[in-house]
């Protein structure tokens, strides 16, 4: 309850003010001006004479007529092959996010409701495995898949993925498990349930925001994923952000900035609408670990 | 629960776990001590009507034969991990009995390749994480003041750095610094130095890229600290205000202590995450001048020729090893709880 004790003076409002508003700036600038600069063509985004020319679009009218231009975006998908991208990454997010989940939520019950010591190892353990950093795991993977033959196609990839975002999943869920209660097992348990029906048919259906929370994490890992798919899959089965990665060229060949830029915005604008629907999930899901654990 | 239901239950998930983190751990130890083969070397003859040649010519045949054969490589023990590119323990003697003054010998070590990326890996972890806890805590108090109705959009304002990929986020940063980009230009317009860029120094790139840490980073912070104020019981801070304290000492006595479990959470997350840094080293294309422990093994793992398996491996042994030391104290502290609560 507020009863105004707290009295704000003027002076501390304002700096408030223009603290949020040059934060908000430095945080969601960068990301406005890009989406800007991928209407229009190379020579206004990265001017060498004059920056003006990225909002006045100087080079954009001579060249293709227009202030604003698509063409970057029409060659980067078609040319640049950037649709073959997205749907393998399409492909890779639907399994990641549907096996993690499935794995996930068998361990991280089981996890919750044994009262035993190797639960709270197991837990340990997981969280040292969270530690890892991929890349390192990476190097373990890719002679063994060398060998096996099974490197550069998009199931590798899936499994390993999920293997990798297990941890964190099984925190945010053994977290959500934790807060329903022992009591609604144990009645189903007595009048004659299995776990695994008491799991399906009772906890399930109450577990639906937490397991949103953590469907939301394992996408924005497997969407997000650069060491891992760039490393495992080959050029043709590559995802969204190491094909980014490819249109910035090498020393050896030049790339193609423009497509770079356009295939950033098509990249991000997916994950921010989703990001404005699932917000609460998704703050709900950082603090899990930390406000109860 | 029963063993056997756990068992069962926890079945996939551990199995995943097993095969895809701890076998590959396995798997970069035992690579680590086999370094490739060498190219196989044969003499040929060759004779023409003004006399004999002996050269020397790589027997492609040979080399990729003892390459099927073996696979893994040739054993090396502990040779790669003392080799120059890794700990290089004979150059650090060498320089030690060579150099005339210490901070040569510093100058001479710090320009190895590991120690190198050591180097910059501690220093971003050492700038990053503490701004971040700073930031994070900063946005989410000013946050917190504001009017709850217009809180929505300004946390997912806030939120959007963390959500991107770091290529995506290092990019979309490097594409308005660069010397072509909005803000470089306008820096080198007021500087009046056209030579001015992101590339020309190593200082500017590594400041560059915690600033980058920071930027990214924080909005975690931020998360997890505003949820933790809204934990923070009205009642002290009531009595506080009544018995005349200041704004910053309601923070100090009141406030933080009660969210410290969260903050020692958040450092420990945002190290970990930290230590691993390596995309923006490529979004900034600073490999010139700034290379983490991760970029290392990247960089031997997209070696054009042969795939450095053993090199790579020995620098993620040694990177483990580091995640093992930052992690202790948190192990052995959980570890002292859960023996007392038993």
């Amino acid at each position: 309850m507020d009863y105004g004790l707290d009295k704000k003076t003027t002076s501390l409002k304002t700096f408030n003010t223009i603290f949020i508003i040059v934060w908000l700036l430095i945080a969601c600038f960068p990301f406005i001006w890009t989406f800007w600069g991928s209407f229009k063509v190379r020579a206004d985004f990265f001017s060498r004479s004059d920056w003006w020319y990225a909002i006045s679009a100087f080079n954009t009218l001579i060249e293709t007529g227009g202030k604003f231009t698509t063409n970057a975006y029409g060659q980067a998908w078609t040319e640049g092959e950037f649709w073959k991208a997205s749907k393998n990454t399409v492909i890779v997010t639907i399994f990641v996010v549907s096996i993690s989940l499935f794995l996930g939520t068998l361990g991280a019950y089981a996890l919750s409701r044994s009262t035993r010591n190797y639960a709270f190892w197991l837990l340990i353990l997981a969280l040292i495995f969270r530690a890892m950093p991929h890349i390192t795991l990476v190097s373990g993977y890719l002679f063994p898949f060398f060998e096996l033959q099974i490197w550069g196609i998009l199931p590798t990839t899936i499994v390993v993925l999920v293997a990798i975002n297990q941890p964190f999943t099984l925190w945010l869920l053994y977290s959500f498990f934790k807060t329903v209660p022992r009591e609604l097992d144990e009645s189903a348990l007595i009048d004659g349930c299995s776990y695994f029906q008491t799991f399906r048919h009772i906890i399930m259906p109450v577990m639906w925001p937490g397991v949103i929370t953590a469907g939301l994490f394992s996408l924005m890992l497997a969407y997000n994923d650069f060491t891992v798919t760039a490393l495992l899959l080959n050029q043709e089965n590559h995802t969204m952000v190491p094909k980014i990665q490819s249109y910035l060229g090498t020393n050896q060949h030049e790339g193609n900035l423009m497509w770079a830029v356009s295939s950033v915005v098509s990249a991000t604008a997916p994950l921010f609408i989703l990001v404005m629907f699932f917000q609460r999930q998704i703050i709900s899901g950082l603090t899990a670990g930390a406000i109860k654990g | 629960m029963p063993n056997k239901t756990f068992f069962w239950f926890f079945l996939p998930t551990g199995l995943a776990m097993i095969l895809f983190i701890g076998l590959p751990i396995i798997s970069t130890g035992i690579q680590s001590f086999y370094a490739q083969h060498d190219q196989i070397v044969k003499e040929v003859k060759k004779c023409d009507p003004f006399g004999c040649t002996v050269s020397i010519v790589v027997d492609n045949e040979q080399t990729s034969k003892i390459r099927e054969a073996k696979p893994l490589g040739k054993f090396n023990g502990f040779g790669t991990y003392t080799d120059r590119n890794h700990l290089a323990v004979g150059e650090i003697k060498k320089f030690w009995n060579e150099t005339e003054s210490f901070s040569a010998f510093i100058d001479q070590v710090t320009n190895l390749p590991f120690y190198k990326a050591l180097i910059f890996t501690l220093t971003y972890c050492l700038f990053v994480t503490p701004n971040v806890l700073l930031l994070g805590f900063i946005i989410a108090l000013s946050l917190n003041a504001v009017a709850r109705k217009i809180r929505g959009p300004l946390i997912f304002g806030t939120i959007l750095p963390m959500i991107v990929t770091p290529l995506v986020g290092s990019l979309v940063l490097f594409w308005m610094i660069d010397s072509q980009g909005i803000i470089g230009a306008n820096i080198q317009n007021l500087m009046n130095d056209p030579y001015l860029s992101l590339k020309s120094s190593k200082t500017l790139t590594w400041i560059t890229i915690i600033i980058y840490g920071i930027w990214h980073h924080s909005p975690f912070a931020f998360v997890v600290f505003y949820a933790a104020l809204q934990t923070v019981p009205q009642e002290p801070v009531e009595a506080a205000i009544i018995d005349g304290a200041s704004r910053l000492q309601r923070i100090k006595h009141i406030v933080l202590p009660h969210i410290y479990p969260v903050v020692t959470f958040v450092a420990l997350i945002s190290l970990m995450d930290n230590f691993r840094v390596f995309e923006p080293i490529i979004g900034f294309s600073a490999e010139g001048s700034a290379q983490s422990l991760s970029w290392l093994i990247y960089d031997n793992l997209v070696n054009e020729e042969v795939i450095l398996f053993g090199s790579a491996a020995a620098t993620s042994i040694m990177t483990i090893i580091g995640i093992a030391i930052l992690l202790a104290p948190v192990l052995i502290r959980t570890w002292k709880e859960f023996r007392i609560a038993r």
